[in-house]
Parts: C-alpha cells; structure tokens; sequence
C-alpha cells in the first residue's frame, strides 16, 4: 500500500474465529460507500475468503501471487550443509550429501541462497495463490486466494495488500487468531478493531488479541457480537483494561437468519445501520479514537 | 543393525510411540545386542518442518531402520535420501516390536501413511489458527 495524505485503515481481527470479523467489515465497508466515501475492502482471510458471499463483487482481474524458493545446481553442490544450518523452517535439508527442498515450507527469505560458499543455489519462482479486485455497491474490493496444500498466507495477504491504494479508507478483514498471517494483515492499520463475544472463549481470544495489537503499538478498540448473551466478563475485562467498546450488535436471529442467506445486515435490518454509522463516527470524529495501546496509556 | 524405535519412554520395556516428528524421545537398538541408549527428540516443539528434522537426527545416527507408529510424506522423503527403511503401525512393547524386527515380522513401508503434521497436538496442523 502506498501512502496518502488522509488514507486511513481500519483492521478488523479476533483472536477467536466466528466472532462476525466479516460481518462487521462488510457491514461498515458498505456504510461508507453509501456515504459516498471511496472504500476497499481487503478480504485478507486468504484461506476462505468470505467477503464475497455477502458483496457479491463483480471480479474484473485476477493475477497470481509468487514466491520464491531456492533450487539446486547439482554439478556446482557439495553437500556441505550450510544451507541446512541457515534455515529455520527445515524447508532445506542435506542428508547424505544430497539436498532435499521443501518448497512448501520455505519462507522465501533467501538465506540459504546467500550464504551457499559454492553458489549452488538459486531462487526460482513458484505460485502459491491468486489476487482478484473487483467491485460491489461503490466498494472496491481485493481477495487474496492461497492455492489448496499450501501454508505461505502471508505472501498472498502482502499480495492484497499492495493491489490496495486507491481509496480513501481502507477495511481489512483479517483472518482469526494471532499468528503471522493476522500480524501480516493488521501490522500497517492505523486502527485495529477486536471482535470478541462475550463468552468464556471470546474473552481468552480477546485477550490474546489484545496482546498482540498492545506488541504491535496499533491503537484498537472492542466489538462485542452477540452482546446480550453469554456472561459479563468480556465487558469487566475492556473496562479493567481502559479499552474502549465502540460496537455491541445484539445476538438476534434475524442476523443470523440475513447472514446465512448472504444478506447483509444494514440492508435488511435497518435499524442496525445506526449502530455501524456510530462506530464510524467513534472512529473518525476523534484524533485519537481509542482508543488506546493499553497499558502505556496513549 | 542399529535401529531408530519412538518411544514413550526411556527402556526397552516402554511402548512404541505413534508419533515420529512430535515424539518425545527416540531409543537406539543394536538389534543383536540389544543394546540400546535414548534419545530426545530436539524437534518435538519445533515451529514446523519437526518430522524432517527428526528424519535429519536420525540419519546422522547411522540407523538402518526406523519403528514407528505414522511417518508423514516430507520425513518419508528424507528416510528415502538416506536409506532408512521405514516400518510404520508399529505399536506395543519396544522389546517386543524390536524382536519382531529382527524375526522378519514387519515390511517396509512404501508411502508415507499419514498426511503432514498429523502428529501435531488438537491436530491443528499448520497454517490455522492461533499458536
């Protein structure tokens, strides 16, 4: 993503899955493009984009997503097993003086390449997915698709991300969890918000979460799904914290009902739409709309 | 012939351990001998690649043949660049198992029998989720 002067980025994450990651940043893409603001939404689930289903884009490109990963010149390799030491991933091994690569595992950083003192390694390129844009209801909207056995989401989520830059505001929607393909999805927002319901499992995800935007230094703020269910920690914990909730939706069947037949909810419950436009408001009306890091207190 | 055997423990009267790349800890055998030393398993919390690694360790030690209980495709291929007989299925009593062995009871494995990262705890494999 290139830099513009008023281009904000809002990330949408949880560290629990099915908490409504995609229901909120659909929702609120859709909220901005009827204001007339220039909205992307970036579907960075690359391994089940979901988006879609509920903005039915019209895709008008598709292009593939590369890596690279290294390939052995035989006459040139002595089987001396540097490379085998430099990588971390096990994705080059040298048994019996013979190199093994697994390409699948290979994090395409380069090292062995580097420091092989024979030169008997060179990068080729592999595809591990695609990138498609496409457009819905005034959104412009980029999914990333990792291929069937591969692991790199990373690479195809950095592939969405640089087909982004064109808009004004950008919606990440992020896959669930912690791990390096959510860091790879929120590390450059301006904002993140945490999804989280209030149950047990919602608040042991949430706090995950929390530690990792609080790593990241990337102010955030709480959505609680299914608000009026469940217990009243997950409210206790934000409120201990100093984290603010700046979306509650309530846990109605007819959310549920509309989300599982790909309706989205500002369209056919009209009365939840407020609810969204405020969260916005919260976001944008302030210089600083959390909105907090936490524990340092900014 | 020396021999690989995962283990749940460290005698000879321990069981067979199902698990290659995530296993505790491996045992030794001299299958004329039955002499036998153990040894940890540096892979068992590794990010990810842990069956090669383990393939890697145990092709250093030399062995002939490795008794397990699953061996997935990428510790399969390097067992095979090395020379290593696999025998997957194989449970029970390490002594047991290693008699067997020896009596000619087991065939080598011609595939791997178990999909990557099967060994992994809640089976969540890699890629997914939070670790």
């Amino acid at each position: 993503m290139t830099a513009a002067n008023n281009r904000r980025t809002i990330a949408v994450a949880s560290g629990k899955g099915g908490t409504g990651k995609t229901t909120i940043s659909t929702n609120l893409a859709l909220v901005l493009a009827q204001q007339g603001k220039s909205v992307e939404l970036l579907d960075c689930d690359v391994e089940e984009p979901n988006c879609h289903i509920f903005l039915k884009p019209q895709i008008h490109s598709s292009k593939p997503v590369n890596v690279l990963y290294p390939s052995v010149i035989q006459d040139k390799c002595t089987g001396c097993g540097v490379c085998a030491q430099v990588c971390e991933y096990s994705a080059i091994v040298v048994v019996k003086n013979k190199v093994l690569v697994f390409p699948g595992l290979c994090h395409s950083c380069g090292g062995c390449t580097l420091f092989c003192p024979e030169e008997a390694l060179e990068e080729v390129e592999r595809q591990v997915g695609i990138v498609e844009e496409g457009s819905s209801s005034g959104i412009h909207v980029i999914q990333g698709l990792l291929d069937i056995t591969e692991l790199m989401s990373a690479a195809v989520i950095n592939g969405v991300k640089k087909s982004a830059g064109l808009s004004d505001i950008v919606i990440i929607d992020s896959p669930p969890g912690t791990s390096c393909p959510v860091i790879e999805s929120v590390k450059d927002a301006d904002f993140v918000l945490l999804v989280t319901e209030p149950t047990p499992f919602g608040l042991n995800d949430l706090k995950l979460a929390v530690g990792m935007v609080r790593q990241l230094g990337i102010p955030f703020a709480v959505a609680i799904n299914r608000c009026d269910m469940g217990d009243g920690e997950v409210q206790r914990y934000c409120d201990d914290e100093h984290i603010r909730i700046i979306l509650e939706i309530p846990d109605d069947i007819r959310i549920a009902q509309a989300y599982s037949r790909g309706e989205m909810i500002i369209n056919v419950l009209h009365e939840y739409k407020g609810l969204f436009v405020q969260c916005l408001e919260t976001f944008f009306n302030q210089k600083d709309p959390g909105l907090n890091t936490g524990q340092d207190g900014q | 012939m020396k021999i690989a055997v995962s283990a749940t423990g460290k005698s000879l009267d321990d069981q067979v351990d199902a698990r290659l790349g995530r296993v505790q800890c491996f045992l030794i055998v001299d299958t004329e001998t039955m002499e036998f030393h153990a040894l940890d398993n540096a892979s068992i919390n590794a990010g990810g690649g842990a069956g090669i690694q383990t393939a890697q360790m145990l092709s250093e030690q030399n062995v002939k043949a490795v008794l397990t209980g699953n061996c997935g495709p990428n510790a399969f291929q390097v067992f095979n660049a090395a020379g290593i007989q696999v025998i997957v299925g194989v449970s029970g009593v390490i002594r047991t198992a290693v008699e067997q062995f020896k009596s000619g009871a087991f065939s080598q494995a011609a595939t791997p029998n178990v999909a990557p990262h099967s060994g992994m705890k809640g089976g969540g494999g890699m890629g997914r989720g939070r670790r």
